[in-house]
C-alpha cells in the first residue's frame, strides 16, 4: 500500500439527520487531520445525503478513517478513491467592477479563452463563474486579481467516480 | 404460553393513548424492562421527575450525589447484569456532569442511555438558564445521540436509544429531550426497535476467514490466545472456553476481558500489558500465532507497536470492522459476534495440548513468582502491601466476589491478584482511567445483582472524587463493601515520578482526611487497619457483614506495582523491577 501522503476523495452516503455533519468532521478533527474540502449534497437516492470530502493522507489512514466513518450509526456507506479514479470538479464565483470590463479588453480575452461563464452583469460588476479542476479556477483567479477582484469564493469538490457504488443494492439488502 | 403472553403485551403497549411527553418516557422505561435508574433531577426534567413519583412502583429511581456517579453506578449496573444501564440528568450542568461516564461507557463499550432534560424548544441557542449543547458536546463519546423537541418523537427516539445502546458493539447513548415536548400530549404508542436502516450491529463473517484462521491454529507450534471483553459482551464464556480447552492454547486477558476463564483455570496464563503478568508479555513476542478474540490491541496492552507479535500471524475475532488493522496487522480477520464465530470454529480446530510451549509460561511465572508476587502477597517486611490486601479478600469470598475498582495502583494490584470464578466479576474503568470511578459503579454492580457480593476497591485518591456517593450507599441501603488502600499519595504518579521523573513528587502526596469518620458520618460501619496481624480479621468482619462495610487499610507509602512495561517500550522489555 503507498505509504506516500495524497488527495483522496471520500463519498460518504448517509441517513440525512441534523449532528451528522458534527459526528463526521469529529473524527478528522480528533486525529488532527485538515480537510482539503466537503461538500453535502442530496445523492442519487432519495432521502440519502451524500458527502464528498477532500483529504491529503496515507491510504493507510485513509482505510481506517473510512472504518470510523462507517461506524457512525447513521452512515450508509463510505468508500475512497484517488483523482484517478474520480470525474470531479470545483466552482468559482468571481465579482469584478464593471467598468473593467470595458476598460480592460484583456479580460474579455480571459473570460473568453477560460471557458468562464458570465453569470451576471449590470452598471457596478459582473460575475463569472468557472467550473473545473481547481487548477484552472485558481489559475482564473491568478489572471484576473491584477485588475481587481471584488469577491472570490471557491467550492468544495464534488465527485462521481467511474466505477459503480453499489449503494442502491446495499441499501436495499438493509431494507430486506 | 410464555410467547402468547409477551405477544399480548406488545399488543397492549401498541395500543395509543394520550399521554404526556414525560409519562411516556418513563412508559418507554418499562416497556424496555428498566427497572432501576440513576439519576438527580433539575428544572428541565422535572415532568419526567413528576411520572417517575407516580410509576415509583414500577421503576426504582436511585438519587445520586452528583450526576457523574449516576452515570457510573449505571455502568456497573450494566457490567455485572449485562442489560443497559439507564443515567438520567436536567439540562446544562446536570448534562455536561454526564461526560466523563459517556467517554468512559464509550471507550469499555458499556450499553448505557442517558436521558437529559433541554431549555423549552423556542429558546434553543438563546443562552438560556441552563442550556447547554449536550449533543454537540457529547457527539465524540456516545456511539448515537439525538435531540428531541416534539413528544411524538420520544418513543421512536427512545427505543432506538435502547436498540443501539446493547446491539452490535455496545456503547453509550444520549438522548436530550426539551421540556416542551416533555409537557406536550400526543397518542402513545411504542414499539421496540429492532433494525436501524443505515446501522449494521454484527458484520458477516467473509466466506473462508474461519477456515484460514483454523488452518493457521492447527498449523501453530506457539499460539497464544489475547481475549478482551468482547467474550463478555457476546456472553460467548461457555463457547470460548471450549475453544481454548480443545486446542489446549494458553490464553491470557486484557483486564476488561478478565474474568471470562476461571482464573484457577490451567490455560489462563494471566494478564497482558503494562502491569501484566511476565509471561504473556513475553511471550507475546515469540509466539508463532497470535489468536485475539474481542479485544482491540490497546496501547497499554501492546507497548510499542513496532515490536509488537511482528514474527506472529495474526487472527483477530471482532465484531466491530474499525478495529481490523487499526493497531495490529491482521493476518485473517473473523468478523461477526464472538458466540457464533468461537461456535462455528470449534470443529474445525483439533485437538492439542502445546505442552512444552505451556510449559514456557510455568517457567517465566516462577520468574515472576519469586521476583514480585511473592513479595507482593507474602510480604516480610512491615508495611503492608496491596496485594496481600487482595489475598485476604479471595481467602474470604473464596473467588465468587465482584470486585470494582477504580485507577491507579490498586486496580492493577487488584486485577492482577484477585480471583475470580464467575464471569462479568471485574469491574474497572480500563480504557479511560477515570478515578473515581469505583465506588459508584460498586453502587450500580450491587443493585443490579443484590445476591452477588460486591467489593469495592479504592484507593484514597480516587476515592475522594466520587466519595460523596456513600450518601448513596446509605440512602439505598446498598451492601457494598468498600475498601480504601491508603498509601497517603497519588500511587501510580508517584511511582512514574520515582521511575521516570527522578523522584520529584509534584502533587502527589495526599493530606488525608479521618476516612473512619467519613464514613461513620453516613452511618457506614467502618474499620481503618493499620498492622498485619489486624489483616484479616478485619476483612472477615467486613465480608460477614450484612451491610455496607467500609475498611480503610493503610499500606506501605512507596510501594510499586511491577512488573511494568515501561511507557513506549516493547512488551518483552518488561521489567520486573
Amino acid at each position: 500500500m503507498n505509504k506516500e501522503k495524497q488527495l483522496f476523495t471520500i463519498s460518504v452516503y448517509t441517513e440525512n439527520n441534523i449532528g451528522l455533519l458534527n459526528r463526521i468532521s469529529a473524527i478528522f478533527q480528533r486525529r488532527h487531520i485538515n480537510i482539503e474540502s466537503l461538500n453535502i449534497s442530496p445523492s442519487e437516492i432519495e432521502g440519502v445525503a451524500k458527502f464528498t470530502i477532500v483529504v491529503n493522507m496515507t491510504e493507510e489512514n485513509v482505510k481506517k478513517i473510512i472504518g470510523q466513518i462507517e461506524k457512525q450509526v447513521e452512515v450508509i456507506k463510505a468508500y475512497y478513491h484517488n483523482d484517478e479514479e474520480t470525474i470531479y470538479q470545483i466552482s468559482g464565483l468571481f465579482k469584478i467592477k464593471s467598468k473593467l470590463l470595458f476598460e480592460e479588453p484583456q479580460i474579455q480575452n480571459i473570460v473568453k479563452e477560460s471557458n468562464a461563464r458570465i453569470v451576471t452583469v449590470n452598471k457596478d460588476f459582473f460575475v463569472l463563474e468557472k467550473s473545473g479542476k481547481k487548477e484552472e479556477v485558481v489559475a482564473l483567479y491568478n489572471q484576473l486579481s491584477v485588475f481587481g477582484i471584488m469577491q472570490y469564493t471557491r467550492s468544495g469538490r464534488v465527485a462521481i467516480t467511474k466505477e459503480e457504488m453499489k449503494i442502491s443494492e446495499l441499501l436495499e439488502t438493509y431494507n430486506n | 404460553m410464555e410467547t402468547q403472553t409477551i405477544k399480548n403485551q406488545e399488543k397492549a403497549a401498541n395500543v395509543t393513548e394520550r399521554i404526556s411527553g414525560s409519562e411516556a418516557i418513563v412508559r418507554c422505561l418499562i416497556a424496555e424492562d428498566v427497572k432501576i435508574i440513576y439519576g438527580y433531577p433539575g428544572g428541565a426534567i422535572m415532568p419526567v421527575y413528576d411520572e417517575l413519583y407516580k410509576y415509583q412502583d414500577k421503576i426504582h429511581h436511585v438519587l445520586t450525589r452528583h450526576e457523574q456517579g449516576a452515570t457510573h453506578s449505571a455502568q456497573g449496573f450494566a457490567r455485572i447484569s449485562g442489560k443497559v444501564g439507564v443515567a438520567i440528568a436536567t439540562s446544562g450542568p446536570g448534562a455536561t456532569n454526564l461526560v466523563t461516564g459517556l467517554a468512559d461507557a464509550q471507550i469499555d463499550s458499556t450499553p448505557m442511555v442517558c436521558i437529559t432534560g433541554q431549555v423549552p424548544s423556542h429558546l434553543l441557542g438563546s443562552d438560556a438558564f441552563q442550556e447547554t449543547d449536550i449533543v454537540g458536546i457529547s457527539t465524540p463519546v456516545t456511539k448515537w445521540n439525538c435531540q428531541v423537541t416534539r413528544a411524538a418523537d420520544i418513543p421512536a427516539a427512545l427505543a432506538k436509544a435502547f436498540y443501539i445502546a446493547r446491539s452490535g458493539r455496545p456503547g453509550p447513548v444520549l438522548v436530550d429531550i426539551t421540556k416542551d415536548a416533555q409537557f406536550e400530549e400526543f397518542d402513545f404508542c411504542y414499539e421496540k426497535c429492532t433494525k436501524v436502516r443505515s446501522y449494521v450491529p454484527i458484520p458477516k463473517t467473509v466466506a473462508g476467514s474461519l477456515e484460514a484462521a483454523a488452518k493457521l491454529i492447527n498449523a501453530a507450534k506457539k499460539p497464544l490466545i489475547v481475549w478482551g471483553q468482547g467474550v463478555v459482551l457476546s456472553v460467548a464464556e461457555t463457547q470460548f472456553k471450549a475453544f481454548v480447552e480443545k486446542a489446549g492454547i494458553p490464553a491470557a486477558w486484557t483486564i476488561l476481558g478478565a474474568s471470562a476463564l476461571p482464573t484457577s483455570h490451567n490455560l489462563n496464563v494471566g494478564m497482558l500489558g503494562m502491569h501484566g503478568n511476565y509471561a504473556p508479555n513475553k511471550l507475546t513476542n515469540e509466539c508463532d500465532v497470535l489468536i485475539a478474540i474481542g479485544m482491540r490491541f490497546d496501547d497499554r496492552v501492546t507497548g510499542k507497536l513496532d515490536e509488537y507479535a511482528r514474527q506472529a500471524k495474526v487472527i483477530h475475532f471482532e465484531i466491530d470492522p474499525a478495529e481490523i488493522d487499526k493497531n495490529v496487522k491482521t493476518d485473517v480477520a473473523v468478523l461477526g459476534d464472538a458466540k457464533a464465530t468461537l461456535e462455528a470454529i470449534l470443529p474445525l480446530i483439533n485437538t492439542n495440548s502445546h505442552k512444552e510451549w505451556h510449559q514456557q509460561f510455568k517457567d517465566l511465572y516462577e520468574i515472576e513468582y519469586e521476583k514480585v508476587i511473592k513479595g507482593d502477597l507474602y510480604p516480610t517486611k512491615e508495611g503492608l502491601t496491596m496485594g496481600e490486601v487482595i489475598k485476604e479478600i479471595n481467602i474470604q469470598s473464596k473467588g465468587d466476589a465482584a470486585i470494582v475498582t477504580d485507577v491507579g495502583q490498586h486496580q492493577m494490584i487488584a486485577c492482577r491478584y484477585a480471583e475470580f470464578n464467575k464471569t462479568k466479576s471485574n469491574i474497572t474503568s480500563g480504557g479511560l482511567g477515570t478515578m473515581g470511578f469505583g465506588l459508584p459503579a460498586a453502587i450500580g454492580a450491587k443493585m443490579a445483582a443484590p445476591d452477588r457480593e460486591v467489593v469495592s476497591i479504592s484507593g484514597d485518591g480516587g476515592y475522594q472524587m466520587t466519595i460523596q456517593e456513600l450518601g448513596t450507599i446509605f440512602q439505598q441501603k446498598a451492601a457494598v463493601k468498600i475498601v480504601v488502600l491508603n498509601n497517603d499519595f497519588l500511587g501510580m504518579v508517584r511511582q512514574w515520578q520515582q521511575l521516570f521523573f527522578e523522584k520529584r513528587y509534584a502533587s502527589t502526596e495526599m493530606v488525608n482526611p479521618n476516612f473512619v469518620a467519613i464514613a461513620e458520618g453516613y452511618y457506614i460501619k467502618a474499620k481503618k487497619v493499620t498492622k498485619r496481624e489486624e489483616l484479616a480479621g478485619a476483612v472477615k468482619e467486613m465480608m460477614e457483614s450484612k451491610e455496607a462495610y467500609f475498611l480503610e487499610v493503610c499500606v506501605e507509602k512507596e510501594g510499586n506495582v511491577f512488573p511494568m512495561v515501561p511507557s513506549g517500550a516493547s512488551v518483552s522489555e518488561i521489567r520486573l523491577a
